[in-house]
């Protein structure tokens, strides 16, 4: 549900930028989404239209990168891939995952006019 | 939407009120059309969308601790006991230490109504369609609120145990509150609220004998999402475990007036 507030976020400081480096129009966004970052994609891109209306990004493609959960596990010490934060380790069944990664949620980049 | 201070949320109402400052546009939303080098590049950011909310939390944070102001968020899923244990919570420390309270609801005054009642300054925030509070609403509430040096703010998140563990407000410590009613597993449903919080509240306590809820799986769920987790079992309609509370309150109450 606050994935119309992160996308408003996005806005602001893409508007911010644009006063910094003066250009006038966003033509693309490339957002990182972790996949433990708890958002849903799909909410993500659902907002984009709504919130970028009447703003320099309006009409702008929005590119989401997926970043696949990554950690550490304290059992075995393997650096695997996760689904979901709390998970099991997928390469010895057991442990406590610690996460080094997935949890992304930034602006990558823009192109800009 | 406004780049001067936030506002994304028209919705947004402070006891009832929109909040002050106007919408209509009086500031620039920056160069809307033309640039001065003209054809298409890419600019790297590389910044977090919450990076606007994190920094009006560190505004807020640092103001909270130069007045030695203890805040507390409250989290949890609606119906789980948060205002009545915060009556409670007030009047065990009235005459002692000064609380105030902002309410994040949806909608009404109900809750800041009832906290008026018992005894302590509060100020609600509604926030509309919102799912959770932000840095933003929680500094324009310092504003108005204006809580007395060395005291403690409570801040009553809007229920809800998804949006509200993303969004920092400036708080000192999220407090997870947990009613035995709700089923053990909540912990694993909703990780990231109990991962982001440093003390779960068991309410309802005084439920358990007609309830099948079992307390050591409850905990054993919590502590693997946050293994640190510290937990008291309370119940805010008989009074138990309400001492162990407020010790801890002071406690870190103590600890932000030496920071």
């Amino acid at each position: 549900m606050h994935e119309l507030s992160l996308m408003e976020g996005m806005v602001q400081g893409i508007q911010e930028e644009a006063l910094r480096q003066g250009f006038g129009r966003v033509c693309q966004v490339r957002l990182e989404v972790g996949r433990l970052a708890g958002v849903e994609v799909e909410a993500l891109r659902f907002a984009f239209g709504p919130v970028t209306e009447g703003t320099i990004v309006e009409g702008a493609h929005l590119e989401i990168i997926d970043v696949p959960g990554q950690g550490l596990c304290e059992a075995c010490g393997r650096e695997v891939e996760i689904e979901a934060r709390f998970d099991a380790c997928p390469a010895c069944g057991e442990g406590f995952v610690d996460v080094t990664g997935g949890t992304e949620l930034r602006i990558k980049d823009i192109d800009v006019e | 939407m406004c780049t001067t201070c936030g506002c994304g949320q028209a919705d947004l109402k402070l006891d009832g009120k929109p909040h002050a400052h106007s919408h209509g546009h009086g500031h620039d939303h920056g160069p809307e059309s033309g640039s001065a080098h003209g054809g298409r590049r890419r600019v790297s950011l590389e910044e977090s969308l919450l990076a606007k909310n994190d920094a009006l939390a560190a505004v807020n944070r640092k103001r909270l601790a130069e007045r030695g102001i203890l805040a507390l968020n409250l989290v949890s899923s609606p119906g789980s006991g948060k205002t009545t244990l915060l009556e409670q919570t007030i009047l065990r420390l009235q005459g002692r230490i000064p609380v105030s309270v902002i309410e994040g609801d949806q909608q009404t005054s109900q809750d800041a109504d009832r906290i008026r009642a018992a005894g302590a300054p509060a100020l609600q925030i509604n926030t509309g369609k919102g799912c959770h509070l932000d840095a933003h609403m929680v500094g324009h509430a310092l504003d108005h609120l204006d809580p007395a040096a060395g005291s403690v703010l409570m801040i009553e998140n809007v229920g809800n145990l998804v949006c509200p563990a993303a969004f920092d407000l400036g708080e000192a410590a999220k407090v997870v509150i947990l009613s035995v009613t709700e089923g053990e597993d909540k912990p694993l449903k909703y990780p990231d609220m109990f991962a982001a919080s440093d003390l779960m509240l068991l309410n309802k306590v005084d439920l358990l004998p007609h309830l099948r809820f079992d307390v050591d799986r409850c905990l054993a769920h919590a502590r693997r999402i946050r293994p640190d987790l510290q937990v008291l079992r309370v119940s805010a309609e008989t009074g138990e475990g309400l001492d162990a509370w407020i010790g801890w309150i002071e406690a870190r109450l103590a600890v932000s007036q030496k920071a």
